[in-house]
């Protein structure tokens, strides 16, 4: 089968579906590969590069006869009504928000494969593009943010003066937030970040940054993986943790994306009169209307002396990097959907990615598929064991006492004296014991159980006072018991001996 | 030809020096710097209790017989002591309990047969007392101690007895155990009291057997280390018997120092000392094997990642457990870490305390394989630290490094402390295959994001690496 790789055609785009080094593991699953001609151009691909790894450069119309189209953006009506029965479309799509396209290929009998669908599991990971393409969005954000801030980001103490380090707040910990607080961190700025799914704590103070919460317990995490929409209590606790940040912070970086809907409105214009002069926010929402009151889409706001970033290509600012990714991501699931390697493409059903990923399939919309579980919020019942209470504890320690105390009464009462002589000397013998050993240290254990082995082979002593006698049996019996203890002695504390000589500094 | 040199008050006095330098002997295995030290006290100790006694009015014929028994006894010891493998200590010591439990039951026999003295009243009662319990402490430690050097040495299988009604078993053994002591204290002839002594020697050495065989093979440690304390004891009631101070007070330093390694052991695991004893681990494991989330797959790696791994840590953990024992693994590593070093390499040890066969097992196999002291470290050294830890090699270890333990307070082992390997950079696991540890129980450790499984022989594989740093 053909597979055809479009020149992107939205403006200001600069990445390119398929890398140079894809093509090669394209070409090992059988298949024969077409670029249209200066399609990796933008992003610093030559077209002679693919032309040396065995691609076919050509015109836009032939890409269009290739029985398999990859491109990125979702498709314009045009480039669909060019495309025809039985062929099959891997893009970005947006389904939830793009009914009429959706008709549109299910009339044509066009199979799409959209890349935002691609479910959340351990699994799909490598073919997540939302996940790759949210990465390169978050670093180039605080790149951004750097840009338009008048300052360092990272604290020095200089001749001319001490130099602050910025104050950043990333709220959303998702991929592109992550991302986002790695690159601030490594640029030397002081890290914040919120989200209101609890388990992402671990995972942002990973790398280096503040983990803020609002003094109200309610999980944001949801089966999908992704946020949930919060109870009105929570956003207002939310947001007064936010009005406080706004007033402290230099920059603000926002991600908090719901899918299928519209982004929630986190930062207010009342917490932007709160906020210095020459701050900055970056958007990353502004495709979906912006967390940000005051956000316009692609276009940078200035407001007070603030700057209010709404980028939406960020990712296509860093194409050659986004590219790359994309193209793997592209590979992973070519891979995925050519089981057997010949150059023929199945589009299985029972395959919970494919599936997910397929919203139009022989003429009929697939979208939304049915829901599968992601395994990622499990824990909980867990954490409800209570610790053991205190009255417990002291019974424990008061009724060996009582017991030991009554048994030594009930033995003083009835023994006579010669049996408590010996047994003072057992009792306070314990006690030695018992302290010394505490203070043996681990690592001697088995030299201790050794040396004590034959430390207890003092038995002896008792069967040669019993072997001075005429008694035969008594004789044979009192010999053994000699013969098999000097084992013992010696054999014991010679192997200790052994032991320890190894020990060395 | 009389011997008898030293008076009973003289005697008494060279047994009070003796004890003071048996107590020595163990204050000084506090640490490594004092503990050649302390085994020398040791034998002085022995020395100067076994001359006094041969010196003294105790002993007055048979001095060459005894010579003789001592020196061919003293020669097998010795000769035991040379051929044994650093790895088969837990079995030698096992055999050599047996030996002091046997020795126990002997000198209680003759005690019984052919009294030194004759008591009357409350003393003959407390006597027979103590004639009885030092036979059956010494024949429980006999069978059992026979048992565990089965089980240690692979003669025997390491899984548990499992009879039925087994508690009901060992509560029965220990009921008429106490009747026949009844009967035998009441009788008022030595051979009246023949028949229940001989009963309760049987009964005591099946209840020896039994108490050991029910128990499971990860709860060897605690065995041998409760070996080591009823032999103790042993002494102790000869001691009684006997009216010898020296025997009562070794004995219970001896008795003291293998009930706390036994509670060190049983802490260790999280466990209380009666569940292991009365050994009911196998039974709840094998119950809850097949965990009901889906435990995703493992990352399989070759030697050549594994070098690159290790050659790009600056910090690396090894953990090990028993399998290094198995593969004598312990000498290849102590080469590869020389190397290590020469690259600026800082490599720990971590030993989990039940980590082996016997307590401080580990300790020992790599204290043989010349590893310095000073990078062994013990679990709690370094759980909180595994932060600087770039990357955890588990050789031969399975239960010490399992997640779920605090993870899943549905798993029998939970709630035991674990060396949390899988909070550091990454985690290489050598093992063989895929099956469970002793305890039965599935290890998430080996599905986790961050950690790595290198399968095959972990000494073969270690002198791969060995040849590819060369």
């Amino acid at each position: 089968m053909k597979i055809g790789v479009l020149k992107e055609n939205k403006p200001n785009e600069q990445r390119v579906a398929i890398t140079p080094a894809s093509i090669s593991k394209i070409k090992k699953l059988g298949y024969d590969v077409y670029i249209e001609k200066d399609a990796g151009l933008s992003s610093n691909f030559k077209n002679s590069k693919y032309q040396e790894a065995g691609a076919y450069l050509t015109s836009i119309n032939d890409i269009y006869n290739c029985d398999i189209i990859l491109k990125i953006n979702k498709p314009t009506e045009d480039e669909i009504h060019k495309l025809s029965s039985s062929q099959t479309l891997i893009s970005f799509f947006s389904p939830a928000t793009n009914q009429t396209s959706l008709e549109l290929c299910k009339k044509d009998e066009i199979n799409v494969l959209s890349m935002d669908s691609v479910p959340r599991i351990s699994r799909a990971q490598k073919m997540d593009a939302l996940s790759s393409m949210a990465n390169v969005a978050g670093s180039r954000a605080v790149i951004e943010a750097a840009h338009c801030f008048g300052r360092f980001f990272g604290g020095q103490i200089t001749a001319a003066g001490k130099i602050n380090p910025a104050k950043i707040l990333i709220i959303g910990a998702g991929v592109a937030g992550l991302s986002a607080i790695g690159t601030a961190t490594s640029l030397g700025a002081i890290v914040r970040a919120f989200d209101t799914r609890p388990e992402v704590k671990e995972q942002v103070e990973s790398l280096g940054a503040e983990f803020l919460t609002v003094n109200l317990v309610e999980d944001g995490s949801s089966s999908d993986g992704y946020a949930k929409v919060m109870s009105d209590e929570f956003i207002a606790a939310e947001m007064a943790l936010f009005k406080e940040q706004a007033a402290e912070v230099d920059v603000i970086i926002t991600t908090a994306l719901i899918p299928g809907k519209e982004a929630p409105k986190l930062i207010t214009k009342e917490m932007l009169e709160v906020m210095k002069s020459g701050s900055v926010i970056v958007d990353l929402a502004s495709q979906q209307g912006g967390n940000c009151e005051l956000c316009e889409k692609d276009k940078i706001v200035n407001y007070n002396g603030i700057n209010i970033i709404g980028f939406t290509d960020l990712p296509s600012r860093l194409p050659s990097q986004s590219s790359e990714l994309y193209s793997n991501n592209l590979c992973h699931i070519l891979d995925e959907l050519t089981p057997n390697k010949d150059g023929n493409i199945n589009i299985n059903m029972d395959d919970d990615v494919i599936r997910g990923m397929t919203i139009v399939n022989k003429g009929s919309i697939t979208y939304p598929p049915p829901k599968i579980k992601v395994s990622a919020s499990i824990k909980k019942e867990e954490e409800k064991i209570e610790p053991p209470t205190e009255s417990v504890k002291k019974k424990t320690t008061l009724l060996p006492a009582l017991i030991a105390l009554s048994s030594l009464f009930v033995v003083g009462a009835f023994a006579p004296a010669s049996f408590m002589n010996h047994f003072t000397v057992f009792v306070l013998s314990c006690f030695v014991g018992y302290m010394v050993i505490w203070n043996v240290t681990a690592s001697l254990h088995t030299p201790l159980m050794s040396v004590t082995n034959a430390v207890s082979s003092i038995i002896i002593i008792g069967a040669i006072t019993q072997i001075s006698t005429t008694d035969t049996l008594s004789l044979i019996l009192s010999g053994i018991a000699v013969l098999i203890a000097s084992i013992n002695i010696f054999g014991g504390f010679a192997v200790t001996k052994r032991m320890l000589g190894m020990f060395r500094k | 030809m009389n011997l008898e040199i030293l008076s009973l008050e003289v005697v008494r006095a060279l047994y009070i020096v003796s004890a003071v330098l048996f107590i020595m002997t163990l204050g000084g295995l506090s640490n490594q710097e004092t503990s050649r030290k302390g085994n020398l006290y040791g034998m002085s100790a022995m020395f100067i209790a076994i001359v006094a006694t041969f010196l003294g009015p105790q002993v007055s014929s048979n001095y060459g017989l005894l010579i003789i028994l001592i020196l061919l006894g003293g020669s097998i010891g010795l000769i035991l002591s040379k051929k044994v493998q650093m790895t088969e200590m837990p079995e030698l010591v096992a055999i050599l309990h047996s030996l002091v439990g046997m020795a126990a039951v002997l000198v209680g026999l003759v005690n019984f047969i052919n009294p030194i003295q004759e008591y009357i009243g409350v003393e003959k009662i407390i006597h027979s007392i103590e004639i009885y319990i030092g036979i059956f402490i010494g024949m429980i430690t006999f069978s059992g101690s026979i048992i565990a050097f089965g089980k240690l040495s692979g003669k025997l299988s390491g899984n548990p007895l499992m009879l039925p009604a087994k508690h009901y078993l060992n509560l029965f053994m220990i009921l008429a155990i106490v009747y026949f002591g009844n009967s035998f204290i009441s009788s008022n002839s030595i051979n009246e009291a023949m028949l229940p002594l001989a009963i309760m020697l049987a009964i005591s050495f099946f209840f020896g057997i039994h108490l050991v065989a029910s128990i499971g093979g990860a709860d060897m440690p605690v065995v041998v280390s409760m070996l080591n304390s009823y032999s103790g004891w042993a002494a102790s009631a000869t001691g009684f018997m006997l009216s010898n101070d020296l025997l009562i007070i070794v004995g219970a330093l001896v008795g003291s120092s293998g009930a706390i390694l036994s509670y060190i052991m049983c802490r260790a695991m999280n466990r209380s000392f009666i569940s292991v004893i009365a050994g009911g681990f196998g039974t709840e494991s094998t119950t809850i094997v097949a965990s009901d989330t889906e435990q995703g797959e493992v990352q399989a790696i070759d030697i050549d990642e594994f070098t690159n791994m290790i050659t790009t840590s600056k910090k690396i953990a090894i953990i090990p457990g028993y399998g290094m024992a198995v593969a004598q693994a312990q000498f290849v590593v102590n080469e590869i870490i020389n190397i290590l070093k020469t690259k600026n390499i800082e490599v720990i040890f971590v030993i989990h305390p039940v980590a082996g066969r016997m307590p401080g097992h580990m300790n020992v196999l790599l204290a043989e394989a010349q590893i310095p002291y000073d990078i062994v470290f013990e679990m709690e050294e370094v759980n909180d630290d595994f932060d600087n830890i770039d990357l955890s090699i588990v050789i031969g270890a399975n239960d010490i490094v399992n997640p779920s333990a605090l993870e899943d307070p549905n798993s029998p082992i939970a709630g035991m402390p674990v060396i949390e390997c899988w909070k550091g950079g990454h985690t290489v696991v050598m093992k063989r295959g895929m099956s469970t540890g002793y305890a039965g129980v599935e290890n998430p450790l080996f599905f986790k994001d961050n950690t790595r499984m290198l399968f095959g022989d972990a000494k073969e594989s270690l002198s791969q690496l060995l040849t590819l740093n060369n």
